[in-house]
């Protein structure tokens, strides 16, 4: 029963971890219809410039909102320098760019911190709280980390709902060609979510860091479950995706512990064929039009 | 119709009876080093024969070759290790395992487009692999399964090297997938796919059965990377699952889109690229004298740069790029020719 519990607690701040970067996904995906692969790698890079601050003696605090700026003018740069180019191309062109940057990022951060993976400090105490005699899977780190994805869910959702500049957002991506018309600058909202995407991302790198360590490859499965988790809210919907990451992280969590660590990206994928087969449009999905 | 596809048997018959001639030739003049990098190259063009026909006629993208070709490296490691299989048999066997393990994931990417499918991909090249390490007892764990090497047969005479011998074996499983991914291309069942990839609705009006033509292709496909596996597995005479990273799988993906899709000859340059990157890096490196960490990511590097500059430049690969500029060339010679014959008249 503790396991249980213990597994229940850690999959909870796992899961959160995964809703960020699906939030990134999600968000890049309602803004241009393209799937990030290169998100992971983008998200290693931000965590590697926190890691190096850190290690030149920086606090953490600094580290951490350097690597979400960094994310923010990332991401922004990558959408105008190579997604615009690849928009009016067939959607496999834009995939197979993401996948380039994906291979060229992990490349080039082997080639600048090598592929050694580093450590990486978390915000507070990894031991976990004291309950009666036995020590939980749950730190406050955890606490931390559950609640910054949370407050960025709803400060996005708060965006998107209640500022013009979320309405100009959504209506770039629900109908480019009529918001360009009533005059949204489609092209720069465009920019925008990949930028807030991309910071979004960065902030899941430098919280997930403490755990993966800094590596060009530790966050391949990041994605790969972020992704799972997206696909599972409909990778249409903001609240799916977090529901589904929470979820993913449950379940990774429970078949890591009871079946052990290796089967767990084995997990993801029965669940991705499953979600795909059963309910292509996601637990979440508010049309059921949408061909997968 | 008949005898036309008799016809086009043999013409796939004449095409890998030059190409086998060909390798052969190349192999006989080639020292020890060279043989071992053709049986690379020939154990690599096998999966991305496979993986080139998926994209470029099918129109769908995988990133799990690295996952097919894992499945293949293992039965044959398996079956030739623990039940002592001969080779062929192993390979044959080895093929038509990763063909069921595409046949599962090809019923569901048949359902799947563009970044779910990659998505799903991406998935299995990180996943299947791992399973190796759940299972140390059967799959050995990190150091995997090693097999011995197989000794040429006698009548090659006693001092046939065994590099050329492996490069021998590898070369003709790489002819077998030419054989087949050439006549499938150039048969119904290519054409079907090439229309199911134009116009899924055009398609489906003028009788083709979209979902299953899909799955076929992926099954193809992945049949191919499994033989490739296999193949792989005989060249290195071991099956690991540090052999089958995720970087693998991107890396014959990067190679078959810049070596140009959906074209037999972008599978060749793809595997020329795969085999040679490493060196001419390692030279570049070198002579430029980089330091370890930059020089053991240069390839890694020079892939993802080309993959992007390929996609927004150059979305047709070396070969598309190759044909242009023979048309260009062509154009250049027969428009002189033009007009030194118009010249006389003047």
């Amino acid at each position: 029963m503790t396991q249980f519990i213990d597994l229940t607690l850690s999959g909870i701040s796992n899961g959160a971890i995964y809703a960020a970067v699906a939030l990134a996904l999600v968000l890049i995906w309602r803004a241009t219809r393209i799937v990030n692969f290169a998100q992971g790698a983008m998200l290693m890079i931000t965590t590697y410039i926190a890691a190096a601050l850190v290690e030149a003696g920086n606090p953490y605090w600094l580290a951490l909102v350097v690597a979400v700026a960094a994310g923010l003018v990332f991401g922004a740069l990558t959408e105008l320098v190579l997604i615009r180019r690849v928009e009016s191309a067939p959607p496999i062109n834009a995939v197979i760019v993401t996948l380039g940057l994906l291979v060229f990022l992990e490349a080039l951060a082997g080639m600048i911190w090598s592929d050694t993976p580093r450590a990486f400090p978390a915000a507070f105490s990894i031991q976990g709280y004291e309950v009666g005699h036995t020590r939980i899977l749950f730190s406050p780190n955890s606490t931390f980390i559950v609640c910054v994805v949370a407050l960025v869910a709803l400060a996005l959702g708060a965006l998107f709902r209640y500022t013009s500049l979320g309405l100009k957002l959504r209506a770039a991506a629900f109908a480019p060609e009529v918001a360009r018309l009533l005059g949204v600058r489609v092209g720069r909202m465009f920019t925008i979510g990949w930028a807030l995407a991309a910071g979004v991302g960065a902030l899941a790198g430098a919280l997930v860091a403490p755990s993966t360590f800094v590596g060009p490859s530790n966050f391949d499965p990041i994605l790969i479950f972020a992704f799972t988790a997206a696909v599972l809210g409909g990778l249409e919907s903001p609240l799916g995706a977090i529901v589904g990451g929470v979820l993913i992280g449950l379940v990774l969590s429970y078949v890591s512990g009871y079946e052990g660590e290796a089967l767990a990206p084995l997990a993801a994928l029965a669940m991705l064929l499953l979600t795909l087969m059963l309910r292509p449009t996601g637990i979440f999905a508010a049309s059921r039009e949408r061909r997968v | 119709m008949r005898a036309l596809a008799r016809v086009g048997a043999v013409r796939a018959a004449v095409v890998v009876l030059l190409a086998a001639l060909a390798f052969g030739a190349v192999s006989s003049l080639v020292g020890e080093y060279r043989d071992l990098q053709l049986a690379d190259g020939a154990y690599y063009f096998a999966a991305l024969i496979g993986l080139s026909v998926l994209i470029g006629f099918g129109g769908k993208i995988s990133l799990g070759h690295g996952a097919f070709m894992a499945v293949g490296a293992y039965a044959v490691a398996l079956l030739v290790a623990d039940e002592h299989w001969p080779l062929v048999g192993a390979l044959a066997a080895a093929t038509a395992v990763s063909a069921l393990v595409g046949a599962v994931l090809g019923a569901a990417a048949s359902r799947l487009q563009g970044p779910y499918l990659a998505g799903v991909t991406l998935t299995l090249a990180v996943a299947l692999p791992q399973i190796g390490n759940r299972f140390p007892e059967t799959l050995g764990g990190e150091n995997g399964l090693v097999i011995d090497p197989p000794a040429p047969p006698s009548f090659l005479g006693s001092s046939f090297p065994p590099q050329r011998y492996l490069a021998w074996i590898a070369g003709l499983g790489a002819l077998a997938a030419l054989f087949f991914i050439y006549n499938m291309t150039r048969s119904g069942a290519g054409r079907a796919l090439r229309a199911v990839r134009d116009d899924e609705v055009a398609a489906a009006l003028c009788g083709c059965h979209v979902g299953r033509t899909q799955t076929v292709a992926f099954v193809l496909s992945a049949a191919c990377a499994g033989l490739g596996g296999g193949l792989a597995t005989v060249v290195l005479q071991l099956a690991q699952p540090g052999a089958f990273p995720l970087e693998l799988s991107l890396r014959i993906f990067a190679a078959a889109v810049i070596g140009g899709v959906g074209s037999l000859w972008g599978a060749f340059w793809a595997a020329a690229l795969l085999v040679l990157l490493p060196n001419w890096s390692h030279d570049i490196a070198q002579s430029l004298s980089l330091s370890g960490n930059v020089a053991a990511n240069l390839p890694l590097a020079i892939y993802g740069v080309m993959l992007i500059v390929a996609m927004l430049l150059w979305p047709g690969g070396i070969q598309a790029g190759l044909r242009q500029l023979s048309g260009l060339l062509k154009r250049a010679y027969s428009s002189r020719h033009s007009v030194t014959q118009s010249n006389p008249a003047k």
